[in-house]
């Protein structure tokens, strides 16, 4: 400790006050500098040195990092739960509403219609009322078109009179109790709603259930995506462990050149890599040609190899697989052959020398490239797109249509939250059994 | 182990051929689909197959009007020229700002280097669709989505985490008595960087910024949310073309996009020789 601690000072100081700086010593009392200083305080200065030089270039980039990309997730976490549209356009009738309660009186009583009135006038003036509308719509179809058309009628009403019926007098969907369940739920500046929404779940008055079986469309794709990335997970490790293993057991020469079948396809385009699998697997493909031409597949009778699971799970599987040959080969390399000759010769059979000796030293190897595998399949969008069809598609595509289409921003923050989340508890696992210190590129 | 010992059994040769059988299989299944597109973008005829033609060889099945096709494109050109007006800033930004911080990272007195290194990391550990996501909400608050500068900021992001990940490593292997030397023979700091630290960590830093590069220039997902359709890249060009009708001119693109990287490839064992001699001390 003291010795570098040293070190550091010379390395500091040497240049402002040559070398004599470090010989000083005092026999009587603390040791002191050159300049008389304690050597304790010039040493504590000299490491403070030291730590804001480092801060200082770290800062930059850190400061970077904060505002491209962490402000961005904690934006997109952010808005999973905001939702100030309702107290924002109605403040008033956010404010009584809560007050309202379905099970006593199946719709809010003249005070809330008088505020909702109030809110909706101001919003007609400022030309929110339909944002607002298609928003709510959202959660309750038809409240779009509701809120439209009270709005071309709102100026005949008469503010003197109640005005409940005159609302009831527009649309009798104003007696609808749902419609004024959905105003109160989003009556708060935050809401869960979106996540119910992505997790298939509807508040309803006997609390929160799942929505109707065959309305369910998120689970089924969080459940695809999961146990596809599990599947690609699994294959390729099946696939990349021999590999990996003859590669590790070659002399250098011919497994540096083993290896750039491995490199090659790592650093090719991911576009480039998803077109030929277009190639080869579509109808009019060169597999599909292939056997017609060997006669195995009738003309007319070609095999679907192509946007449907089968696809997705080949043309990842293919793309991910040197993220798990290059960490295993990189643990393989470090294992020295003389354990399973040492197992061999006190008589393990072969197997049990893989199994007892030479596997457990490649675990490291496993779960680098597992973890790596897994976190970039659950989240990839490219591919599962291009030659996934209907049924290859994972929650990524989801996300991606609520942000470039349907423009329900909160609905994909919230499916874009949930997957960083599953994300997050996957690297936490990983930290606890196998440590993430374990994880190299190559 | 790499042959059999003299005294191996009917079976040890068995599974030692199997196992060969195997491993040929894998690598095959790694390298042939990239090896299909080769011939097929030189393909004479709008098909996705081998014609009997091709398959004999004959001069006239192949043709080059892909390439042409490609190079005379305007929608093409502009993608290409877009993409190679984001990745180089996009890689400039990136790996200017990850040496400096890698340095800073390295030292052993850096406070909170655990956590640092988590947040200057992420960018890589979080999907991408996520972080484009996240961007895109962002991006579009603060009012810079869509613009040039969205996508390369976004792009340098994605791309510094792979220049901290080399540089470190680099770093690791790196005499710190020799900074020290620099600094004892009277250098300052700036000019012990660049004469004594910069060309022993430059293979860190090129290998890191091939990284960085490729990354933002084989990158779809962000440049579609975050930029607008006047920054489409050559990889969003190809996104858009596999979407809609597959054409041979993708084949070409995609051709070319392989070339590409064989030169990367090159440039990188290149380098990792070079470091490598310089770790070992055997190039002075």
């Amino acid at each position: 400790m003291r010795a570098t601690a040293v070190r550091s000072l010379g390395f500091n100081k040497r240049k402002s006050r040559g070398f004599m700086s470090d010989q000083v010593m005092n026999s009587s009392g603390p040791m002191l500098a050159a300049d008389g200083t304690p050597l304790k305080a010039k040493l504590a200065r000299a490491e403070r040195t030291q730590r804001i030089r480092a801060a200082v270039l770290v800062m930059p980039l850190f400061l970077f990092i904060l505002i491209t990309f962490i402000a961005p997730i904690f934006n997109m976490l952010y808005r999973s739960v905001e939702n100030k549209i309702v107290t924002d356009t109605l403040p008033k009738t956010a404010a009584v509403i809560g007050e309202w309660d379905s099970g006593i009186d199946a719709v809010p009583d003249e005070a809330v219609f008088s505020a909702f009135a109030e809110d909706f006038k101001a919003a007609i003036a400022a030309r929110e009322h339909t944002k607002l509308g298609s928003r709510l719509n959202y959660e309750k179809a038809g409240i779009a078109s509701l809120f439209r058309k009270t709005g071309r009628r709102l100026k005949k009403f008469d503010f003197d009179q109640p005005l409940k019926p005159q609302f009831l007098a527009v649309d009798d969907k104003w007696g609808d109790t749902e419609i004024w369940q959905t105003i109160q739920q989003f009556a708060h500046p935050l809401t869960m709603g979106y996540y119910y929404a992505a997790l298939d779940l509807e508040a309803g008055p006997d609390g929160v259930n799942l929505v109707a079986e065959n309305q369910r469309q998120y689970l089924r794709l969080f459940w695809r995506t999961l146990w596809m990335s599990l599947l690609i997970t699994g294959l390729c490790f099946s696939m990349a462990y021999p590999v990996a293993y003859l590669l590790s057991i070659l002399p250098m020469k011919s497994s540096n050149l083993l290896m750039i079948l491995v490199l090659l396809p790592f650093w090719t385009s991911l576009l480039a890599r998803t077109s030929a699998w277009k190639v080869l697997l579509q109808r009019e493909g060169v597999i599909n040609e292939t056997l017609v031409q060997l006669g195995f597949v009738a003309t007319d009778n070609r095999l679907e190899l192509i946007n449907n699971t089968f696809g997705t799970i080949t043309a990842m599987t293919h793309i991910l697989l040197p993220f798990m040959i290059l960490p295993l080969f990189s643990v393989m390399r470090t294992i020295p052959p003389s354990y399973v000759r040492a197992a061999r010769s006190l008589g393990a059979t072969e197997f049990t020398a893989f199994w007892r000796v030479y596997f457990p030293q490649t675990i490291s190897g496993i779960g680098a490239g597992s973890i790596l595998v897994f976190i970039l399949s659950i989240g990839y969008y490219i591919t599962p797109e291009l030659v996934g069809g209907r049924t290859g598609v994972f929650i990524s595509s989801r996300i991606a249509y609520h942000v470039l289409t349907s423009l329900n921003w909160g609905l994909a923050a919230s499916l874009g939250s949930l997957l960083l989340i599953g994300v997050l508890v996957v690297y936490w696992l990983y930290d606890r059994i196998v440590g993430i210190d374990n994880v190299k590129l190559g | 182990m790499s042959g059999l010992p003299s005294y191996a059994n009917l079976g040890n040769h068995l599974w030692f051929y199997a196992f060969r059988t195997i491993c040929f299989l894998i690598f095959f299944f790694l390298i042939f689909p990239i090896l299909v597109i080769i011939p097929l973008s030189f393909n004479a005829q709008p098909l996705f197959t081998f014609t009997p033609e091709m398959l004999t060889l004959k001069p006239e099945a192949f043709s080059l009007m892909h390439y042409q096709d490609f190079f005379t494109n305007a929608d093409w050109q502009r993608a290409l020229q877009n993409s190679f007006k984001i990745a180089p800033v996009a890689t400039v930004l990136s790996v200017t700002l990850g040496t400096v911080a890698a340095i800073g990272l390295s030292n052993p007195k850096m406070p909170f280097r655990k956590a640092i290194t988590a947040v200057l990391i992420s960018p890589m550990i979080v999907p991408l669709i996520i972080s484009a996501a996240g961007m895109y909400f962002f991006y579009a608050n603060i009012g810079i989505s869509g613009t040039y500068w969205a996508v390369v900021l976004a792009h340098a992001a994605l791309g510094t985490p792979f220049v901290i990940i080399t540089i470190t490593a680099t770093l690791s292997g790196f005499d710190q008595s020799l900074v020290r030397a620099a600094a004892n023979l009277g250098a300052n700091p700036v000019r012990t960087f660049f004469s004594i630290q910069m060309p022993l960590i430059l293979p860190g830093v090129i290998s890191g910024g091939l990284f960085a590069f490729i990354t933002s220039f084989d990158e779809v997902v962000v440049v579609k949310f975050v930029g607008s359709a006047s920054q489409t890249t050559l990889p969003w060009q190809m996104f858009t073309g596999l979407r809609e009708q597959i054409s041979l001119t993708i084949l070409a693109v995609a051709t070319i996009m392989v070339a590409i990287s064989i030169c990367l490839l090159i440039t990188l064992e290149i380098l990792r020789r070079r470091s490598e001699a310089l770790r070992t001390g055997r190039v002075g």
